[in-house]
């Protein structure tokens, strides 16, 4: 049987994580995999964490994603990259988006936001890729592209095609934003494919 | 929520990537349910929302989950399928009318969607309700994935019509908020078959219900035969001699853990299927039982005189997970302890607990409770988060509808020096405060409730209720006036205010808890979120007049931060987020410096 392949995503609420892990699990479905997923978003609305685990495969039992497991971890944020990196297997891949959302708690003195959450990152025993989402996403003249790049960013080594991706792409996104998020997408991938040697510290 | 879409009917079988929500919603519509409510509650909100958008059904939210249940057993009665879905402590709420539903039993075929929240990922607490299904005397089906929810739902539809008896389909977040495929198939179109009188079956008197009683033992010893027999329990047979009991999505983790072990599948829990488990416990050397929360499938196994091992190697508390699985299967000595190569690699960093919207109108009020050092009272919904850093100002929590009540319950027995004030969101005044609030003004407690009228639901995420005005589709509908409803229940003392007025809200708190008489104070301001997000409108920070001095970082608004820009004193100063500031003002009155926080300029916010 075909080993089940763990993807992780992860976030600060209003983000986009979960249409991010909609269009995953839709792609794999597609790809025709057995697929699950998870999410917890009570609070997603509130400024709180939101984490997705998409899974996918020949037959796909739990779904929840065994910690130190996750074959590839997307995270939104740059501190929830430091949170959720110990979730990735070693060997395994850790997408983070530069950008940082600060919560309210780290103005008071209790709580401190990392000083270079990406430098901290150096750490896990993963290959890790730092992608500034929000600077390319308005070079591509669209603030909103964040999630398809991010998404792209991931794609290299899954098993889905880039046919299967374009189709629920266009078939997701918001009319009349197709093109510029297939423009987005294939932006990540090329970061990442591009990016063999980037590694932190 | 805005004008609701409806969802094209599906005419062939189709394969959907669904949520356990979605679902159960798409398999009642298959299995003709024509009636369906519901409370909001998480996990079991988008159950309702989903199915409301189906043609061809009635869909609606009720005040409460008692009142759903027993809107429910009317349509049932009356011949319609219906569906009941809430939250595990819903049905606390809707006990009353579930114990002797069970007695009555049903004309069409009742189902009652029971979402469970091990973990608490949103909940006070973490009871298991498979306990109140065996309580209530009615079956119950645990279905693992999306799939078996929605085929678990349509076979629920059926028991309860073949059996004439209410049926609890159990699930837990795992199950509601993780999706699947599913195989949908053909709607057919649902019946109304009417009322007919009969009241030796339906008035619960005791001559009657002694009569009804005796139907109901007689109906579970043909469900156990039911159960016994039924595919949805099932043994998989497998390599090794430890067999595994276990159903829910524990099923799923464990065959994670163990793809190829002999399993005993529970999918239909009450009654438990004992004579099936005693064979598979026959055929193996050990039984392991993996379940979530409490032994309920241990002790049944137990007092039937199989031997097995439960609890004591998994914890009674949180969900259970592939990782929590393996260690408690470990610990029963079935499979070796997981070689760790290495100490998975920890880095420390910050809480994101969830916060008040910007602008949200609870935090003027709580502000204002913390100027006066008031015992707050508090309940069930956003405005609990105000019990969090920094606002620290609401004291206890317990349930929907409880403030009321505990805060009376405090100044009966002269139990503070402070102001006492319950705290309580109009929907959850609507759903059970109105018989606190009568309580409070027949024994004279001198408590001064504020509720918090935002003119939503909005933790479930901003749902219509009998305040606003509007149907859950959307259409108008009669709405309740808070004020005159309070005047009603004999309050003389009713205060609706403007939310964001700081200074009047602290005004009027003071009057009234010093007024030593019952009094409701009504804070009024539409949510940020619903029904529409609002734009922001925004103010900024003059930055040669902050002193750095924190007023404003207190009240705890996502959109002020501090920034690296510091004062001679080495305080740092401050910053409003143009994107997300609402323009509530209430930075503006807790600074103590003119000119200091003002409204942006028109010139600047064209680009936001």
């Amino acid at each position: 049987m075909l080993k089940t392949t763990n993807i992780l995503i992860v976030g600060v609420g209003g983000q986009g994580v979960i249409l991010a892990s909609e269009l995953l699990s839709e792609a794999a479905m597609t790809a025709g995999m057995d697929v699950k997923k998870s999410e917890v978003h009570g609070m997603a609305q509130r400024g709180g964490v939101v984490s997705c685990h998409v899974r996918f495969g020949e037959k796909v039992y739990s779904p929840l994603i065994p910690r130190g497991e996750a074959d590839v971890a997307l995270a939104f944020e740059a501190a929830e990259g430091m949170r959720w990196g110990n979730h990735v297997k070693e060997g395994g891949m850790l997408v983070v988006n530069t950008q940082q959302i600060i919560p309210t708690i780290a103005f008071t003195k209790e709580y401190d936001y990392p000083e270079d959450p990406i430098g901290e990152l150096g750490g896990f025993k993963c290959r890790v890729v730092p992608i500034d989402g929000m600077g390319i996403a308005t070079e591509l003249g669209n603030a909103k592209a964040v999630n398809t790049i991010l998404l792209g960013a991931i794609s290299g080594d899954l098993p889905i095609s880039s046919e299967i991706w374009e189709k629920v792409i266009r078939r997701r996104v918001p009319r009349g934003t197709e093109e510029l998020n297939l423009k987005a997408f294939n932006k990540g991938a090329e970061i990442v494919k591009n990016a063999t040697n980037l590694t932190v510290k | 929520m805005a004008k609701t879409q409806k969802l094209p009917e599906i005419k062939e079988p189709t394969r959907m990537l669904m949520s356990g929500n979605e679902a159960i919603a798409l398999g009642a519509r298959e299995a003709g349910v024509y009636f369906a409510t519901a409370y909001p509650g998480t996990p079991s909100t988008e159950i309702l929302e989903t199915f409301s958008r189906l043609p061809g059904i009635i869909a609606q939210w009720a005040p409460n989950e008692k009142v759903a249940f027993e809107t429910g057993i009317g349509a049932a009665l009356a011949g319609a399928r219906t569906m009941v879905c809430m939250k595990h402590v819903g049905v606390n709420v809707a006990m009353d009318p579930l114990m002797t539903f069970a007695y009555t039993g049903t004309i069409a075929g009742f189902v009652l969607v029971c979402a469970d929240d091990p973990e608490m990922h949103s909940s006070q607490n973490e009871q298991d309700n498979r306990i109140l299904a065996r309580f209530a005397k009615i079956p119950m089906l645990e279905p693992s994935d999306s799939s078996e929810a929605h085929d678990f739902f349509k076979l629920a539809i059926e028991i309860s019509e073949q059996y004439a008896t209410p049926i609890m389909l159990h699930i837990t977040t795992r199950i509601s908020h993780a999706k699947g495929i599913v195989e949908l198939q053909p709607w057919i179109e649902p019946q109304v078959s009417g009322f007919e009188k009969n009241p030796e079956r339906f008035v619960m008197v005791p001559q009657y219900a002694k009569l009804r009683h005796h139907e109901v033992e007689s109906r579970l010893k043909e469900l156990l035969k039911y159960s016994e027999n039924s595919p949805l329990n099932r043994i998989e047979s497998g390599e090794g001699n430890v067999g595994i009991v276990t159903g829910g999505v524990s099923y799923q983790h464990v065959r994670e853990v163990m793809p190829n072990a002999p399993v005993y599948k529970i999918g239909m829990s009450n009654p438990m299927p004992i004579e099936s488990i005693r064979k598979f416990a026959d055929s193996v050397e050990k039984l392991i039982v993996v379940e979530e929360l409490e032994p309920y499938y241990e002790e049944q196994i137990k007092a039937a005189g199989i031997k097995c091992e439960g609890k004591g190697n998994f914890s009674l508390e949180g969900e259970l997970n592939p990782e929590r699985v393996a260690e408690g299967l470990a610990r029963a000595g079935v499979i070796k302890a997981q070689q760790k190569t290495s100490v998975p690699v920890q880095i420390d960093v910050l809480p994101r607990p969830p916060v008040l919207c910007s602008g949200c109108p609870h935090r003027t009020v709580f502000n204002a409770l913390k100027k006066l050092k008031a015992d707050v009272f508090g309940d069930i919904g956003c405005y609990t988060l105000g019990a969090l850093k920094p606002l620290n100002a609401l004291h206890a929590c317990i349930c929907m509808g409880a403030s009321i009540g505990m805060a009376s319950g405090v100044q009966l027995v002269k139990g503070s020096n402070k102001p006492v004030v319950g705290v309580i969101g109009d929907s959850t005044f609507l759903h059970s405060g109105i018989t606190g609030l009568l309580g409070m003004v027949y024994n004279q407690a001198p408590v001064t409730i504020i509720i918090l009228d935002n003119r939503a639901t909005a933790m479930t995420g901003g749902q219509q209720h009998p305040g606003t005005g509007t149907t859950l589709q959307g259409e108008p509908a009669p709405a309740v006036d808070l004020v005159e409803l309070v005047k009603a229940t004999g309050i003389k003392n009713v205060k609706p205010i403007e939310a964001w007025d700081l200074d009047n809200v602290l005004k009027v708190i003071k009057e009234t808890t010093e007024s030593g008489e019952p009094s409701v104070i009504i804070t009024q301001h539409e949510c940020m979120l619903y029904p529409k997000k609002v734009k922001p409108h925004p103010y900024q920070v003059e930055l040669d007049i902050c002193n750095g001095c924190g007023a404003c970082i207190r009240i705890g608004c996502p959109s002020i931060m501090t920034i690296d820009e510091t004062t001679e004193k080495g305080l740092h100063k401050v910053t409003i987020d143009p994107e997300t500031c609402t323009g509530c003002e209430l930075c503006v009155s807790v600074c103590p410096l003119e000119g200091c926080i003002v409204e942006m300029s028109e010139s600047l916010t064209e680009n936001v």
